[in-house]
């Protein structure tokens, strides 16, 4: 804290690269996680058109892969699974979860409590050069014999075990990313335990830093298990270790020679015990836009804010304990998999609690219709066919035949997508005047929401139709070999072609991004009559952001209290003894 | 209305009873989710800023919500304790007894289902991982006197219809997942570990259409999606015709 007063004072530093300012290390995770969004949603587009037209030579591109990929500018199954692999790795590790809680998480926490900066600025930096140096890694591989990783995102042993270099990469590549997750998220846990202002107790916590709270721990407590697991896999690869190979292993033919005795269940534990608190690692953080968002635009407080943050406490705890519903179909007992799916159902209720407390909050508001409005409105439907969704896979007697289906890849796309991922769209809409001071134009903005919220559903509504119908994930020609796949084939026409219309969707979103950061239209710093601290400060709040700093009075969302000649009541507005006596009442 | 889910054709004793979870399941997804989609609606057009300026700061005041969650944490308790649980635990527990059942050993590998018979002296011959070649690719020791009757086939299960099917399902490689849409069965294949999975086949193949497919579920390399096997659902007769001309091939290779 000393040490940041007497930064404050000094000029900025010219190189953004090598700043500790919070503001501008989440500007730059923010850019990043962008690119990689970008970047992964191209690499699905390159798969739709395969599993939309196996075996055909992919138009205009196809000679860009050259022979050992796609020879004539056809797939090769091979090149298929590193883009499987790929694409999931990105979207999770470089993509989402960098945005929600390094550019978000970053830029918000400090403004939201009210504080100069983060905890530890100079972590906060490294962080996010060790997420750099991850994804560079990652994507490094697609250049090594063999090609990228290639045994999906999950990379199940033995088969990554064996896989080609790439999976190495992609290990090491886990392993920064972890390493850059944990320090992120010590950091976001100290800032928000020691640099609330002035009357900021947790209970007038934005809903948004309470999720980011959780997210924090949930980081710190679950990255550890995949970043050991990611290890042992390394040293099975590289020392000739057994962690994860039983013995009498033969591939292709041939025995193995390695010591064996390991397990590839193990690997699963450990994955799992990670990538299921992962989740809601990408959801929180959205759920917690979507509360700014929706309190703001119907003027009102969120409904039931303490049972929102008493179910996320609950959810956060929870996760940890739910990771074996993954892997139902790995020979589990009833006694196991009656646990496992206990606690799952549990979990669905603080679920349930926050999207219907969301829901109620919009009761009795006075609505209005903004861009960032319309991304948090549309994300309530959307993550509710995510998570209802989620209840046939949780139980394992309706598992067994939609587990590893295309249902799958529908249930989780349908929480990132339409889910996460509007929230993100949202909340730059929403916070894009505080970190330029001026607005995005609402007609793209207008036009970027109806065509994606249309070809979203595109792409992921008829998965459950293929997952119904049994046909597996993960199939370089989407299940055309199989009889009972072939009257529902033709969707994954008809979901390519949504893909890609959904992509056209996206330019004007990166258009309005761009042009409005030296165009847009000048607004006011509290834009929105927001009531949460981040308003108060400047636009862009300068480094140090608030000067003095500011002292709070109130719960986060007093919009249109009683009494009160405005619709908004600051956090940090200094207003008589009269108001708290109406508080009360 | 019946298939309003498009599942595939249930050609299996077990299958109606999963089929029934699922479409429970799907009940309660389709009533909730409408049920929200129309309070949104509603609540987007009451309380828009032109018909409603002045929100109201205290919201709803009731506790309807509250029940809404009971409901749904009802709805799960019966799923689970009088659905799942008790089926899961027939399918992991009840597993027949094998003088009952046809007994099948399947072994997955990069791409194909070996699946492996124990012939007419109903026991299954010693394997060895060193015995593994191109025209062996189970590494059955042929010496031994319980393999001397054992057929093997790649991809091809028969299995009479009506009678309880147990295989025993394990990898030789890496992890596989035996997929038999039509059965209402999937399980994972996991090398090092040998697990039993049982059906009993109700349906059998026809003209129309001779055989069902084996999928591969899980992940599995290159080959994942062309790792397909078939199953012919047939009469005892039929079944039996067909192990004998297995044998008969088999004494002429020896």
């Amino acid at each position: 804290m000393e040490n940041h007063e007497t930064q404050i004072s000094k000029p900025k530093s010219r190189l953004i690269f090598l700043s500790t300012d919070h503001k501008t290390i989440g500007i730059l995770y923010g850019f990043t996680g962008l690119l990689f969004l970008l970047l992964g949603f191209s690499i699905m587009m390159l798969m739709r058109w395969q599993l939309a037209f196996p075996g055909q030579p992919i138009p205009f591109i196809g000679s860009w892969f050259g022979q050992d990929r796609a020879p004539g500018g056809i797939m090769l199954p091979e090149f298929y699974n590193q883009l499987g692999a790929m694409h999931g790795t990105i979207m999770v590790f470089l993509g989402v979860v960098p945005i929600v809680v390094g550019a978000f998480g970053n830029y918000l926490v400090p403004l939201q409590i009210g504080a100069p900066d983060m905890a530890f600025p100079k972590l906060n930096l490294m962080s996010y050069w060790l997420y750099v140096l991850g994804g560079l890694c990652a994507l490094s591989s697609f250049f090594m014999p063999g090609g990228a990783a290639q045994s999906g995102w999950t990379s199940y042993p033995p088969l990554a075990d064996i896989a080609t270099t790439g999976q190495t990469f992609w290990l090491i590549a886990i392993i920064f990313l972890a390493l850059s997750s944990m320090l992120n998220s010590i950091n976001i846990i100290t800032t928000i335990v020691q640099l609330r202002a002035k009357g900021m107790t947790f209970m007038r916590l934005p809903f948004f830093v309470w999720a980011q709270f959780i997210t924090g721990f949930l980081l710190l407590l679950a990255f550890p298990a995949l970043e050991a697991a990611s290890v042992l896999q390394l040293m099975d690869r590289l020392a000739g270790t057994s962690f994860f190979l039983p013995s009498g292993l033969v591939v292709s033919g041939q025995p193995l020679s390695v010591s064996g005795g390991g397990s590839p269940l193990l690997w699963q534990h450990l994955f799992w015990f990670l990538a299921h608190p992962e989740v809601y690692v990408l959801i929180l953080p959205a759920m917690g836009i979507v509360a700014e968002i929706l309190a703001n635009n119907t003027r009102k407080p969120l409904w039931g804010y303490r049972s929102m943050v008493y179910a996320t406490i609950f959810l956060g705890f929870m996760s940890f304990i739910v990771w074996a519903h993954h892997m139902f179909l790995t020979g589990m007992g009833t006694i196991i998999s009656g646990f496992f799916q206990a606690t799952t159902m549990i979990i669905s209720i603080p679920s349930v609690v926050i999207l219907l407390a969301l829901l109620i909050s919009l009761w009795g508001g006075s609505i209005r219709f903004t861009t960032p409005m319309l991304f948090a409105l549309a994300f309530l439907p959307m993550f509710g066919i995510g998570g209802l969704t989620g209840l046939p896979l949780g139980l394992t007697i309706s598992d067994i035949p939609l587990h590893d289906t295309y249902y799958v890849i529908g249930h989780f796309h349908y929480i990132v997508a339409p889910g996460t991922v509007f929230a993100i769209f949202g909340g730059i809409y929403y916070w894009f005047p505080k970190l330029t001071g001026r607005k995005m134009n609402d007609v793209l903005g207008r036009i970027h929401f109806a065509g994606s919220l249309v070809f979203m559903n595109g792409v992921f509504f008829p998965m459950f139709i293929l997952g119904l119908a049994g046909v597996s994930r993960r199939l370089w020609d989407g299940g055309a070999q199989y009889q009972f796949a072939q009257h529902v084939l033709h969707w994954h026409e008809f979901m390519s072609i949504s893909a890609w219309l959904l992509a056209v969707f996206q330019i004007p979103f990166i258009v309005n991004l761009f042009w409005s950061i030296r165009k847009g239209k000048k607004v006011r710093e509290n834009y929105w009559d927001a009531t949460t601290l981040e308003w108060a400060a400047s636009s862009p709040p300068p480094h140090g952001n608030f000067f003095p700093l500011p002292e709070v009075y109130r719960s986060p969302y007093e919009y249109s209290v009683p009494g009160y000649a405005e619709d908004f009541l600051p956090q940090n507005q200094f207003f008589g003894e009269g108001l708290k006596i109406k508080e009360k009442g | 209305m019946e298939n309003f889910l498009g599942l595939p054709l249930n050609a299996s004793a077990n299958g109606a009873e999963i089929d029934r979870v699922l479409i429970l399941v799907h009940w309660l997804i389709f009533v909730l989710f409408i049920g929200w989609s129309i309070f949104l609606v509603v609540v987007l057009i009451r309380f828009r800023k032109k018909k409603n300026p002045k929100a109201s700061y205290a919201g709803v005041r009731n506790r309807t919500s509250i029940y809404v969650e009971i409901g749904i944490a009802l709805f799960e308790v019966i799923l689970l304790t009088g659905f799942s649980i008790p089926l899961w635990s027939k399918r992991v527990n009840d597993i027949p007894k094998e003088q009952n059942a046809t007994v099948v050993h399947i072994v997955a590998e990069q791409f194909s289902w070996n699946i492996h018979y124990p012939g007419p002296d109903g026991k299954f011959g010693r394997t060895d991982v060193h015995l593994v070649s191109d025209d062996n690719p189970l590494g059955l020791d042929r010496n031994d006197p319980n393999a001397k009757d054992d057929i093997t086939t790649m991809n091809d299960l028969h299995l009479p219809v009506n009678k309880p099917a147990l295989i025993y399902l394990s990898s030789k490689d890496v992890v596989h997942s035996l997929s038999i849409p039509v059965m209402r069965i999937k399980q994972d294949a996991i090398p090092g570990q040998v697990i039993p999975v049982w059906f009993v086949p109700t349906v059998a193949n026809n003209d129309s259409m001779p055989t069902y497919d084996i999928a591969c579920a899980q992940l599995c390399g290159l080959g994942h999606y062309r790792m397909r096997g078939y199953l012919t659902v047939q009469s005892q007769r039929d079944f039996d015709e067909w192990i004998k001309e297995q044998e008969a091939s088999l004494a002429q290779s020896q």
